[in-house]
């Protein structure tokens, strides 16, 4: 007989629950990056400009960003209860460890990783996001040119390398997260598992490249 | 046991009972042989230990010889430590430099509370297993070996899986001690045979219950007890078991 413990209070249960919602916000990163990649055909913003407003203003894309916020908070949400109970789980800690003899530091870093990438998140949101909402619901969507705001955003080289430290993080977030959720879910295999990892690491490598290069083309003046 | 010609420095957590706070005491190991094992090194400083009227260092062994899992020791920042694919019985001295200073602490987990020294209560491993590693069918007499046919890979899989000695190294060298590695083996070794999957679902349920009930932290995928566990586990056997325990919640 078993007595069924409900299933998002089980550990494996939380754990394929941070699996999910972290392959769901990397789903998103695919098309962030995409679309912010308009800026790269160096056209002064138009070709940019006019994918962010069917972004910011298509009905069906504002129906996604409330699931990309519920996930994002369930994400979070799971790895804090997550944490407390590891941190519970021992309560004395060791006086020397030797943990890059059987791990990667960043598979040991995911809270840190993640912390700084909410911090990080905040102030991207604050930059950009507040201001595209503010003009969406006072009905000056048509108006609203994002391509400048990032000008103006990426003038400041200390916004720069916040946001190069932002994308430094989420490198490493995903270069564990994405395999991770995957032996998560349950497929650990000779053959796929291998494949997984590459598709992860070059996964990491050219969003985050592509990333970084932005406020970085717009700085050195590279993309006007 | 021939006398040797290392000298060493021990740092070793003394802790007189479950309710006491322990705290690091420093002992010399003289005369060392790089020959002895680490376990043989603590035979010895307490010998010396004994016959000058002190307390002599409580730690766990029974075997020696690998297959027990007794010996928990965290030595340097590593169970069992600085070599792969061992535990402490098997590691030797030449894996030290003379002059050395070796840190050794117990298992640190909740679920492991310490019992005197380097000697920590594993009774939790008996718990989960008692919730559900077994396989409840009347075995009646012995059958015919080719009675139940078992795929080539599956048989080597379950037996990769139980050679788990339940030492409780993965839960030590995991940053969150996390049980995952030693239950998975267990779940996975009968699971994969056809006596155990008559049992599969409410074992999984069971076990995984009893870990989270005992006060283990959750797994991140660190691969930390695949890398430190002395039979070399692998980190499919968490896989499997995430699978099984998905299976059995949604059935
Ligand atoms: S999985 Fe390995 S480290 Fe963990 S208890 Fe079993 S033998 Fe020890
Ligand atoms: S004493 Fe038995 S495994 Fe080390």
């Amino acid at each position: 007989m078993s007595e069924k413990s409900f299933f998002l209070s089980s550990s494996i249960g939380k754990k394929i629950s941070m699996g999910l919602t972290g392959l769901f916000l990397i789903s998103f990163l695919i098309v962030h990056v995409s679309v912010n990649s308009c800026i790269f055909i160096n056209d002064g913003g138009i070709t940019f400009n006019a994918a962010a407003h069917f972004m910011a203003t298509n009905p069906l894309i504002r129906l996604i960003e409330i699931g990309l916020f519920a996930g994002l908070i369930l994400h979070i949400i799971f790895a804090l209860l997550l944490t407390l109970e590891n941190k519970k789980a021992r309560p004395i800690g060791y006086e020397k460890i030797n943990g890059s003899a059987n791990s990667n530091w960043y598979s040991r870093s995911m809270g840190i990783l993640g912390s700084l990438l909410l911090i990080f998140l905040v102030v991207h949101l604050a930059h950009f996001w507040i201001d595209t909402k503010i003009a969406v619901f006072t009905g000056k969507a048509d108006k609203h040119n994002t391509f400048n705001e990032m000008k103006e955003v990426f003038s400041n080289w200390y916004i720069v390398a916040l946001y190069l430290i932002g994308v430094g993080s989420l490198l490493f977030h995903i270069l564990h997260g994405f395999q991770s959720a995957f032996q998560t879910l349950g497929l650990n295999h000779k053959k796929y598992t291998p494949i997984i990892k590459k598709i992860g690491l070059w996964f990491s490598i050219i969003v985050c490249l592509l990333f970084a290069s932005m406020p970085v083309a717009i700085f050195t003046e590279l993309i006007k | 046991m021939s006398q040797g010609n290392m000298n060493l420095t021990l740092k070793v957590w003394k802790q007189k009972n479950k309710n006491e706070k322990g705290r690091f005491e420093t002992f010399d190991a003289k005369g060392i042989s790089p020959d002895m094992s680490f376990l043989e090194m603590f035979d010895v400083v307490n010998e010396h230990l004994i016959s000058s009227g002190k307390e002599p260092i409580a730690f766990d062994h029974d075997c020696r010889e690998g297959i027990c899992g007794m010996c928990s020791m965290y030595i340097n920042g590593r169970p069992h430590g600085p070599k792969q694919g061992v535990t402490t019985c098997q590691l030797h001295m030449r894996s030290f430099k003379d002059g050395d200073t070796i840190v050794v602490e117990p298992w640190r987990s909740a679920a492991f509370p310490v019992i005197k020294d380097l000697a920590v209560d594993r009774s939790s491993f008996d718990r989960i297993m008692a919730s559900g590693g077994f396989v409840s069918i009347n075995t009646g007499n012995a059958k015919d070996a080719n009675n139940i046919l078992i795929p080539k890979y599956d048989a080597d899989d379950a037996f990769n899986a139980a050679a788990c000695i339940g030492c409780g190294a993965c839960v030590a060298a995991c940053k969150n001690s996390s049980a995952m590695l030693f239950v998975s083996a267990k779940v996975s070794q009968l699971a994969l045979l056809p006596q155990g999957k008559i049992e599969k679902r409410d074992r999984v349920l069971n076990m995984v219950k009893q870990m989270d009930e005992e006060g283990f932290g959750n797994c991140t995928n660190t691969g930390a007890c695949e890398a430190e566990c002395p039979k070399s586990i692998s980190l499919e056997n968490i896989a499997r078991m995430n699978r099984e325990y998905l299976k059995a919640s949604l059935t």
